[in-house]
């Protein structure tokens, strides 16, 4: 039956996805959902995750279309190759979900976030803190004698490094809104 | 032209719009509004029920033995959590039901009230859509989308929360042509491309199989005809799940039986061996596939599902072919017949004598006995004396669910009604009630166990009352079978708490239902029992005492694949390993 060239494990929705469907390294997606915004649309995405014991990297969500009634969630998301494909049809399950994109597949995608980072320090600490938010053009949103809150925005992996940076020199509180992505191009 | 009308009102106006003629439910404060418009109509029948399961469980089995939704009416807080269990059912078996439920009135919602619970937020998980309706305007469309999006596509059970001043306000009623459910449109037509793959693989197959499942019942009459006509007209096997039995004929010539966990030696031998597997509207559940990474290791699988989410979530399917199976066996035949209804012969001569073979061993053997009835028997029994009615079978959920699978014979899809995905002891009784309530001249019978029979035997009451002939067929042998014999082989048979112990007289308990009961444990005395249960016109309890050690066999221990399925009591010891034992 070899004939037909018809191999095991060959799936119709992977004609440009040539990752291993067997693979079990676990791959991080950003998913980007479109549903109704009608009440309880938001529970019924967490609760999928909960429900079906898959992860939740990161989630934000707010309408976009006031008169289509049209909400978007950003999921950034953790799994195998075969549970991200089960993730996005278990979503398009939900009555209320008009579209699923898989952004980390479909093509380049600009992915951004905003976080808020209070950083407390005094003489030589607070100098330097100043110093490298200029590097990472973050914005100072409030200053004490003591303590500067920065705002930053960007990669989340911007977000993470400046975190880093920022934890010596006297980080206390921080808050991340989460992924906001957008495919490239029109 | 709309119509201004209660809330109440236009509930019992949709439900009519919807050709709605039976609802099952139960009354209370927060529906009392929809009970006052029930009480002034004569279009739709309202069964009382004596416990929500019960409304819930009958409309399953309504909604299974027409093909139409089945509608349940409860009150909120514990008349909708009693309906839970009954809509978790529904939602694994694929069962369309619109559910209505009463609610505290909108501005009372969050307090606390008395009999408020989050209804919506408690069946979230286990309706496939719900609503909670807060405006009066919105109440008639919102029932309408119901029923569109229970039906549509993979059917499920829906639930619409109705808040009591909702039901009170007036509003104006838009019917089933003005409302929009242009945005739920599953896809029904398949991928003519993978249609064309999977019938150059007919074509060329040596060891085919069909394996069927619910999809096919739920896709109507017509996707079991056409089943058939395709499985007779390429001389493939068929085997089916649980779910599935009736939508090929058991009398038919590619029939090997169910598959499955204690499917049958030939199916599941049949399986591990094809090198074409052909999924029809089945979901390869963890009873059918045993240990997946061993799952019929040589086979191109196809797989047609209208669920998406069903490919390639257990199994890679080679083949994924999305859409409704009536639709796609069309396509299939279609291309197949213009292609010049080729199949590999000598290939499938072969494979049917290999079959043949494992047919031999015959599985369903059992050690006889006339002095003790054996619950095998009692089945064999019970098909004999029924064959060619107009039959319809319940069954609660235990070994008697599996030896009826094995034992009777289903030649028509909608005859069958069990509750396979949840497996819920007390399903059967209800569910039978339902089927009678839907064919009142039919002979309904429900197969149950003494410990699934008791957990909802309140709904006796409801028979009596509705006047349905429905027959009780208990298997009894005072233990949870199945608990027992997996205690027996994994557990070293330490029978923790699987008996049943201070069990009712099963024929006082019909007589002071109103109905009428008999006992039997004498085999030469089964057959005729079983024909005074079948002749008496009333509902029956037939209380067949039957061998209480008897195990379901063929049996595929958890854990193992297919070819290492055990036969008989010689085979048992010590035969599941520790990574089995925490399987269920």
């Amino acid at each position: 039956m070899n004939a037909l060239n018809i191999q095991k494990g060959m799936s119709s929705h992977s004609a440009y996805d040539l990752r291993d469907p067997h693979a079990q390294t676990e791959e991080s997606h950003t998913l980007a959902i479109m549903v109704e915004n009608e009440p309880g649309v938001l529970a019924r995405v967490i609760g999928l995750f909960s429900g079906r014991g898959y992860n939740i990297d990161s989630l934000t969500v707010a309408e976009v279309d006031h008169a289509g009634h049209r909400s978007r969630i950003t999921v950034v998301t953790r799994g195998t190759p075969s549970v991200i494909e089960q993730i996005k049809a278990q979503l398009g399950r939900i009555v209320v979900v008009h579209d699923v994109h898989d952004l980390t597949v479909e093509g380049p995608s600009v992915e951004r976030e905003l976080g808020l980072f209070k950083v407390q320090g005094q003489g030589d600490k607070r100098v330097e803190a100043l110093r490298i938010a200029e590097i990472f053009r973050a914005n100072v949103v409030d200053s004490t004698l003591e303590s500067f809150v920065f705002e930053l925005s960007g990669a989340p992996s911007k977000l993470d490094a400046f975190a880093d940076l920022m934890r010596p020199l006297g980080l206390i509180d921080m808050a991340r809104t989460g992924v906001a992505a957008l495919a490239r191009g029109a | 032209m709309s119509r201004m009308m209660t809330g109440a009102r236009m509930v019992v106006e949709a439900l009519r719009d919807q050709g709605v003629d039976t609802v099952f439910g139960y009354p209370g404060g927060a529906v009392l509004p929809i009970y006052d418009e029930i009480f002034q109509q004569n279009d739709i029948t309202h069964v009382l029920v004596r416990h929500e399961q019960g409304a819930v469980h009958m409309a399953e089995g309504y909604a299974r033995a027409t093909g139409k939704p089945g509608v349940v009416l409860v009150t909120s807080g514990p008349g909708a959590t009693n309906a839970v269990t009954g809509l978790t059912d529904a939602l694994l078996d694929s069962i369309p039901l619109v559910v209505l439920s009463g609610q505290v009135p909108t501005f009372m919602i969050g307090t606390d009230g008395f009999q408020e619970a989050d209804t919506v937020g408690i069946t979230r998980p286990c309706t496939k859509h719900n609503w909670l309706v807060k405006d009066t305007d919105k109440l008639a469309e919102t029932i309408h989308k119901g029923f569109h999006v229970a039906t549509s596509g993979r059917p499920g059970p829906v639930l619409i929360d109705i808040p009591k001043d909702v039901q009170f306000a007036t509003g104006s009623y838009a019917g089933p042509k003005q409302t929009d459910t242009g945005s739920y449109q599953p896809v029904r037509k398949g991928d003519l491309a993978q249609i064309t793959r999977l019938v150059e693989l007919i074509e060329q197959a040596e060891r085919p199989i069909f394996y069927t499942g619910g999809g096919v019942i739920n896709s109507g009459p017509a996707a079991s005809q056409l089943l058939r006509e395709l499985a007779d007209a390429t001389g493939f096997p068929v085997t089916s799940t649980l779910m599935g039995l009736g939508a090929y004929p058991a009398s038919g010539k590619g029939w090997l039986g169910m598959l499955g966990m204690h499917g049958l030696y030939e199916a599941n031998l049949a399986m591990h061996g094809c090198d074409l597997m052909i999924n029809v509207g089945a979901r390869f559940d963890d009873r059918i596939t045993g240990r997946v990474a061993d799952f019929s290791p040589g086979s191109i699988k196809a797989h047609i599902d209208i669920d998406p989410s069903s490919i390639n979530k257990v199994i890679r399917a080679d083949v994924p072919i999305i859409g409704d199976v009536g639709h796609v066996l069309e396509d299939v035949l279609k291309v197949w017949k213009s292609r010049g209804r080729k199949v590999n012969t000598a290939g499938l001569k072969q494979w049917w004598a290999q079959i043949e073979g494992w047919k031999a061993k015959n599985c369903l053997f059992y050690r006889p006995s006339d002095t003790i009835i054996k619950p095998q028997h009692a089945l064999q029994r019970l098909e004999a004396l029924t064959k060619g009615r107009d039959r319809y079978v319940t069954t609660e959920v235990g070994q008697h669910q599996m030896w009826a699978a094995q034992y009777l014979d289903f030649d028509e899809p909608n005859r069958w009604m069990t509750s396979g995905g949840l497996g819920t002891m007390g399903y059967g009784l209800p569910a039978s009630i339902g089927v009678q309530m839907a064919h009142p001249d039919a002979l309904v019978v429900n197969v149950a166990g003494d410990a699934s029979w008791l957990m909802n035997m309140q709904e006796m009451g409801t028979a009596v009352q509705f006047r349905l002939p429905v027959k009780q067929f208990i298997l009894n042998n005072e233990r949870l079978g199945m608990v027992r014999q997996w205690q027996q082989l994994l557990h070293g048979e330490r029978y923790s708490q699987s008996w049943s112990d201070s069990l009712p007289d099963f024929v006082k308990l019909a007589e002071a239902f109103g109905c009428k009961g008999a006992q039997v444990r004498d085999p030469a005395d089964l057959d005729d029992a079983i024909q005074q249960m079948i002749d008496y016109d009333g509902p029956f309890i037939l209380d067949v005492l039957v061998e209480k050690h008897e195990n379901c066999f063929p049996m595929i221990p958890s854990g193992k694949p297919h070819n290492e399925m055990l036969l008989g009591e010689a085979e048992t010891q010590g035969v599941i390993e520790s990574e089995g034992a925490v399987l269920v």
